[in-house]
């Protein structure tokens, strides 16, 4: 197929620098783009309150998980040492917790953890082996020292060259058009 | 305000944590240019091989172990904890160093950590592979290991939850498999880096695998800040945890010089301190060879230097209320038991012990040495020296229990040693591939340190 017969992704734009980026971002948020992103070698200090975007809500995914873990391991021992496999120790009641508060704090910690881990992975919609952007040469700076903004075609403020425009009036100091199927 | 920027609150004297004016680009290049290397320098073949050799005797003494069962050890009663249980310790004790960096130091926003906290969580990942080794070899029919783990079984029994060697565990498993997640999503980024600049297809397909499709979005990193935070968060009481519920396997039996309230924190603070002297072991070599002399600046050095002198000031001072306690309980036992320490049979691994582990690090007191390299190189070796010392002292206890008719004198076989040494060989194999295949410096994290990488940086000097 030939370059000019896929269907458009979005385009993508150069920034010089985090400063610029970060004022790119407050005016597309703005203009009251909806599909765009910024892409930067790390996070950029502000850039969340810039692009408009609230707290992630990660934290609440892994409060619920570490309880939810310490939960259903508390009641797995109770199970255990009351029902299925009491064992009389010194004397001591079969649900002495006291005991098993290290064994609970470390399920509890691995809950957690997983939850932290794999819920980030399905906040950011990863692991995917293949986006539109790679096609991009220029778009393996990002992981170096580039700053960038992609903004789909999907979005409904979408216009071709009039964005491509709008991007270099913001700061661009280049802007590329990126092909690909999202 | 100083040099016409105002000081950050939380930060002060953060301007020269990356000396000379080092570029985005610049950081890439001189830490993802080390595993892209095209001619692994022969200086690592030289150490690799080494190791590996090292490794291939731990794995075939394991293989003896297996056939012929742990009377190859210098085990008797009432020695039945020998080196196993030692290097276990030492082991386990190695990995926090790497948790604390990742994680205190993260909430605690030293930012100086960024350019030693991903080699030093891999060496915690490291260290607990080659600690977790140690029990599991030591059960003797290695084929019942999962007993300590609750998995159901035709017996239909279930591990005991009030023992402390179930404890353990569960706070190492858990301990290492965080460990390994925090590791890893610190890495996302970086792997990232390698995948776009990488030539060959396999590192292509390889990195381009764990890198996830990582784009350095903000719509990710908002989350993946988080998850860093949080999971630095959880980690932080993992310090502190694991090698108390360690020291519980001795401190909640009878034996006299174990059954204190001291040690949990005595070990906490003695892992801290062996894991900062391996760091810092590591961290020499490794920026001398690789020539990392202005990312692990000095002021790093030294820094982690005071840290040891902390921490190993706080084991001195263990050491010595442990001696005030075993009098002050006026229990007879526990007297024995510390004068048998410091004047008995093993007064020499006592006395290795604490010069090694109090005396040396009072040298950090002087500017001057704590920032001499090679002052501080030997320095980290002796203290680890004094670390697995400390533990041995502690598990010789057992040979003069209770009952004087037992007594006996433990002595390591050969293969006691081989397997201590072996360790070492799998620690520093696995810790050499990483050098050799991954970013030994969180790039994305030094890049965030520079001062461009503030947002406010350019506006400032144009108005300033």
């Amino acid at each position: 197929m030939a370059e000019g017969e896929r269907k458009i992704y979005g385009v993508l734009a150069e920034f010089r620098s985090t400063g610029d980026l970060l004022h790119a971002a407050e005016k597309m948020h703005g203009e009251g783009f909806r599909n765009w992103d910024v892409h930067s070698p790390f996070p950029v200090h502000g850039m969340d309150r810039a692009m408009g975007l609230g707290r992630s809500p990660l934290g609440f995914i892994v409060g619920i998980a570490g309880t939810t873990g310490l939960t259903l391991f508390a009641l797995f021992l109770y199970w255990i040492n009351v029902y299925d496999y009491p064992l009389v120790i010194s004397g001591k009641p079969y649900y002495s917790f006291q005991a098993f508060v290290p064994p609970m704090f470390a399920i509890t910690i691995l809950s957690a953890a997983l939850a932290a881990f794999f819920g980030m992975l399905a906040l950011n919609k990863l692991p995917r082996l293949f986006h539109p952007l790679f096609a991009s040469k220029e778009f393996e700076k990002v992981t170096n020292g580039g700053m960038f903004i992609s903004i789909e075609a999907s979005d409904p403020r979408f216009k071709h060259d009039e964005t491509a425009k709008f991007l270099e009036s913001i700061g661009a100091t280049s802007v590329e058009i990126v092909r690909g199927e999202a | 305000m100083k040099n016409g920027r105002p000081v950050n609150s939380l930060v002060v004297d953060e301007d020269n944590l990356i000396p000379g004016n080092p570029t985005y680009e610049s950081i890439t290049e001189s830490v993802a240019g080390i595993p892209e290397q095209k001619q692994t320098p022969k200086a690592w073949w030289a150490l690799f091989l080494t190791a590996v050799s090292l490794a291939g005797l731990f794995f075939a003494e394991i293989g003896y172990l297996f056939y012929e069962g742990t009377g190859i050890w210098g085990l008797q009663i009432p020695v039945a904890w020998g080196f196993a249980i030692v290097n276990f310790v030492f082991w386990v004790g190695i990995g926090h160093a790497g948790t604390l960096i990742s994680a205190i130091l993260f909430l605690l926003r030293q930012r100086w950590r960024t350019s030693i906290n991903r080699f030093a969580e891999a060496m915690t990942i490291f260290a607990v592979i080659c600690a977790l080794m140690f029990p599991t070899i030591h059960v003797g029919r290695v084929w019942f290991i999962y007993w300590t783990m609750p998995i159901p079984n035709q017996m239909d029994m279930w591990p005991n939850f009030r023992s402390g060697l179930v404890w353990d565990a569960f706070a190492v498993g858990t301990y290492f498999l965080c460990s390994l997640l925090f590791w890893y999503v610190g890495l996302v980024p970086d792997l990232a880096t390698l995948r776009d600049r990488a030539t060959g297809k396999i590192r292509k397909m390889l990195y381009g695998l764990f890198s996830l499709g990582w784009r350095g979005s903000n719509r990710q990193w908002r989350h993946y800040e988080l998850a860093y935070l949080v999971l630095a968060g959880i980690s932080t009481p993992l310090v502190l945890s694991v090698h108390s519920i360690v020291s519980t396997d001795f401190a909640t039996s009878l034996v006299p010089g174990w059954h204190t309230t001291i040690f949990p924190p005595y070990f906490v603070a003695g892992a801290i301190f062996s894991g900062f002297a391996m760091v810092m072991t590591l961290s020499i070599i490794a920026r001398s060879v690789y020539k990392l002399e202005h990312i692990i600046t000095m002021k790093v050095l030294e820094r982690m230097n005071i840290i040891m002198l902390v921490t190993g000031t706080m084991v001195g001072y263990a050491y010595g209320m442990e001696f005030f306690i075993a009098w002050y309980s006026g229990n007879q036992y526990e007297q024995f038991t510390f004068i048998n320490r410091a004047f008995g049979p093993y007064a020499w691994a006592y006395w290795i012990m604490i010069s090694c582990n109090v005396i040396a690090p009072q040298l950090f007191w002087s500017k001057k040495l704590r920032t001499t390299i090679p002052v501080m190189f030997v320095a980290s070796i002796v203290i680890n020296i004094g670390m697995w010392f400390e533990r041995f002292v502690i598990t010789m206890s057992l040979s003069r229990d209770f009952l004087p008719s037992s007594w006996d004198y433990y002595s390591p076989t050969i293969h006691d040693i081989a397997l201590l040494v072996g360790s070492f060989g799998l620690f520093f194999s696995l810790f050499l591939l990483f050098l050799r295949f991954l970013p030994m410096v969180a790039m994305s994290e030094v890049k965030a340190i520079l001062p461009q990488a503030d947002p406010h940086h350019h506006t400032e000097q144009i108005h300033g």
